[in-house]
């Protein structure tokens, strides 16, 4: 699923959720949205393996999902707003996911936006 | 005759809900933050709209990749209040206004643009958290409210300039409603302002370039439509992109407002929280 080049594919760090990306991800985004609903976490919960085999992803975005990478789901397809729901059924919140994609702990994900964000601080 | 009078911009960050939620307005974290709600919260006790029509995106709450309207437009009786993956918001159900949403549906479509029409639709923290912004937390809304959802998730989003006109013909279906004696209607456009939830480069905030979005907004929103969806991605961040739902509340204002309160704080979480309020009817903006 290639296309061709778009001006926005030079944005440094940032997956457009364009065409691509949702062919790539619509089955893993799918299974983030299923857990909307509470019955859906508790079978997650009770045996995330067995609940993730009811859909239809790929080896790598499963793995990706057990693993909580958060930033190879971006790649693999995923939508952060699908993605967080996983991170939402773990506790955690936004600046959790957002100093795991960008290699930093929470607390000094966190300090950077009190700090004034990203383009303050590079 | 029924009128668009007052417009509101204001960011819908899920974290300022549940401060509001859990009582933490007045943590040092949220303090700076609520203090310039205070002025909004008070002005809309005084301005007390009798139905909003809420411009807001759904974030994989009512919508999935299965269905992705460009603009839908909820015209049910109530709305529930949705289950993000958390449980859902303790706050009063969202309450319709059908015969006003029908009216706009069929204007709206009539006169060029081809909206979704939505009877089932749970509202998310984008419908819910600017009414918690404006209202704080009473028994019910005081407002009735029609939701207008924007597909802002799967690019493209709708252009600023298509935007920017919905809200001029919302504006225009809202003087032809006939039961509309002395009805006061509000325009939310809410989302922004600059933010990047995702990637390398998430924490990404421009205080510039949010500063002068929020001083064009009054006088030069037809600038602001011209720019582009990768100017947007580029420089307010990929979820700064929402701002396109601002125009709609512009549109939807007389070609003249009086600004009446602005308020931009960083951070509210990964955001940078802004809130502008315009009054926009002929008569208000002559006084």
């Amino acid at each position: 699923m290639e296309r061709a080049h778009r001006d926005y594919d030079d944005i440094p760090g940032t997956y457009v959720f364009d065409s691509v990306h949702h062919r790539k991800g619509y089955h893993l985004n799918m299974f983030g949205m299923s857990l909307n609903d509470p019955k859906n976490r508790a079978k997650f919960a009770e045996d995330e393996g067995a609940y993730l085999d009811e859909w239809d992803m790929t080896p790598e975005q499963r793995e990706a999902v057990l693993n909580r990478e958060w930033l190879e789901m971006l790649r693999l397809g995923g939508n952060i707003y699908y993605t967080f729901k996983i991170a939402a059924f773990d506790g955690l919140n936004m600046q959790d996911v957002g100093a795991a994609m960008s290699g930093v702990t929470s607390d000094e994900f966190t300090q950077m936006m009190i700090d004034g964000g990203r383009s303050a601080n590079g | 005759m029924a009128e668009v009078v007052y417009g509101v911009a204001t960011s819908h960050v899920p974290a300022i809900g549940a401060a509001i939620d859990n009582g933490k307005e007045n943590t040092p974290y949220w303090r700076p933050l609520f203090e310039g709600y205070e002025g909004a919260r008070k002005w809309m006790a005084d301005a007390d709209p009798d139905v909003i029509i809420l411009a807001y995106n759904d974030h994989a709450s009512a919508f999935d990749l299965d269905l992705i309207p460009t603009f839908a437009i909820g015209v049910a009786d109530e709305f529930p209040i949705a289950d993000e993956g958390y449980g859902p918001r303790d706050i009063p159900k969202v309450v319709g206004y059908p015969e006003l949403a029908w009216h706009l549906a069929e204007s709206l479509i009539l006169n060029g643009f081809d909206m979704t029409i939505v009877n089932d639709l749970p509202v998310d923290h984008g419908l819910t958290v600017p009414l918690s912004i404006m209202y704080g937390k009473p028994d019910k809304w005081p407002a009735k409210v029609i939701p207008l959802a924007v597909n802002v998730i799967q690019y493209p989003p709708p252009t600023g300039q298509r935007c920017f006109a919905l809200g001029r013909a919302i504006r225009n279906a809202v003087q032809t409603f006939p039961d509309g004696d002395n009805l006061k209607v509000a325009v939310f456009g809410t989302g922004g302002m600059s933010h990047q939830l995702q990637g390398e480069r998430a924490g990404w905030i421009n205080t510039p370039f949010d500063s002068a979005f929020l001083d064009r907004l009054a006088d030069d929103p037809e600038g602001l439509t011209e720019i582009s969806h990768t100017e947007l991605l580029r420089d307010a961040g990929s979820e700064g992109i929402e701002l396109v739902m601002w125009l709609i509340m512009r549109g939807a204002l007389s070609r003249q407002v009086r600004e009446v309160h602005r308020h931009y704080h960083v951070p509210a979480s990964n955001t940078a929280a802004g809130l502008i309020i315009f009054e926009g009817s002929e008569a208000l903006v002559s006084m």
